[in-house]
């Protein structure tokens, strides 16, 4: 019998990572959930990909808060969803929360929405299009440079709707 | 006239119970649906989410819901709104529906509208009900996120959900409801 909210893997780095990756991720879910607790080696600009697509077939909207004022922005034919500027080692945890809904569908392009914080710095949320009709087996999380501190934790949960 | 596609939310169907189970879901077919409802919506969890995907046959439209029929004004919110240019913010009193925003600018049929939408405290009946949600659509070039607060200033268990936008949901659009057990 299938569980409605699974846990489908999980990944604690015990060593500094370049990228992150979970692959062979079943079509039998409606939705995916990352939740991304961690750290970089240094501020650095990161990404997610879908399906090891590394092209210019992501663009995204963002609304952040940095304590100062609000902001928003747009990134149109990029070469992945970019996450906020993830704090340092020296800068307290980041929290990310991913939600790609219906991300097997083989009929329309990818919706990613995200939620997130760095404690030192700022709060967002952001929508991302990959556009792919394709269903969504891997996810890759890229460091530009640097790396995931070690200690950093990704866990990818699915979603079963009835 | 596409048909208002309703659903029984009592589902008898054999499933490991959880603290977040699947209520019921909704596809639109070939014929595309006005709007969407979830009815008969038990009352035995904490709180509801609901999470969907969809596109509409024109563009320029919110998302908004109503609960247990009421169309009177009844409803309030606050937002958040980042279009890429431009953060906005503000709050509507007294309204006829919980607009959860989402705009799908323009009528693609491969770029959806996403949200999750949380509905806290649903049964209570000593309480008004909050809707919490986040909702996104980006088109390589125009886009909208969305931070939205409703508020249903009625103390009645939420029992029917009806989901709407201006124009009609195309077809391959889902929305599914979970509840989420408290105690």
């Amino acid at each position: 019998m299938a569980v409605t909210y699974d846990k489908i893997a999980t990944t604690t780095l015990g060593s500094a990572t370049a990228t992150v990756t979970f692959s062979s991720i079943s079509s039998a879910y409606t939705d995916l959930v990352v939740i991304f607790v961690g750290k970089l080696s240094a501020a650095a600009t990161c990404f997610l990909r879908y399906n090891n697509d590394s092209g210019s077939n992501y663009s995204q909207t963002d609304m952040i808060g940095d304590g100062t004022s609000a902001l928003t922005q747009r990134r149109s034919n990029v070469s992945g969803f970019r996450l906020y500027d993830i704090g340092a080692s020296s800068n307290p945890i980041n929290n990310l929360i991913f939600s790609v809904n219906n991300y097997s569908n083989t009929t329309t392009y990818k919706t990613t929405l995200l939620r997130g914080s760095d404690s030192g710095g700022e709060v967002g949320a952001g929508v991302s299009l990959w556009r792919n009709t394709s269903a969504i087996n891997r996810l890759d999380f890229v460091t530009g440079s640097g790396t995931w501190s070690a200690g950093s934790t990704f866990t990818l949960y699915g979603i079963l709707k009835f | 006239m596409s048909p208002i596609l309703g659903i029984w939310a009592s589902q008898n169907y054999p499933r490991i119970t959880s603290s977040y189970e699947s209520i019921a879901s909704v596809t639109v077919g070939s014929g595309g649906a006005a709007n969407v409802e979830f009815t008969s919506i038990p009352g035995t969890y904490a709180h509801l989410q609901i999470r969907f995907i969809h596109t509409v046959t024109n563009g320029n439209t919110p998302t908004y819901m109503q609960f247990n029929s009421d169309s009177g004004s009844n409803y309030s919110r606050h937002y958040l709104v980042g279009s890429g240019t431009a953060v906005s913010a503000g709050g509507d009193p007294n309204q006829t529906d919980a607009d959860i925003f989402g705009y799908t600018l323009g009528s693609s049929t491969t770029n959806p509208t996403a949200g999750i939408i949380d509905i806290l405290d649903y049964a209570n009946t000593n309480k008004y009900k909050t809707v919490r949600s986040l909702v996104g659509c980006d088109q390589n070039g125009s886009g909208e996120i969305d931070f939205v607060s409703n508020g249903w200033r009625s103390t009645s268990a939420i029992t029917s959900i009806k989901i709407d936008a201006d124009f009609n949901f195309q077809q391959y659009s889902q929305f599914a409801l979970y509840g989420i057990k408290g105690s």
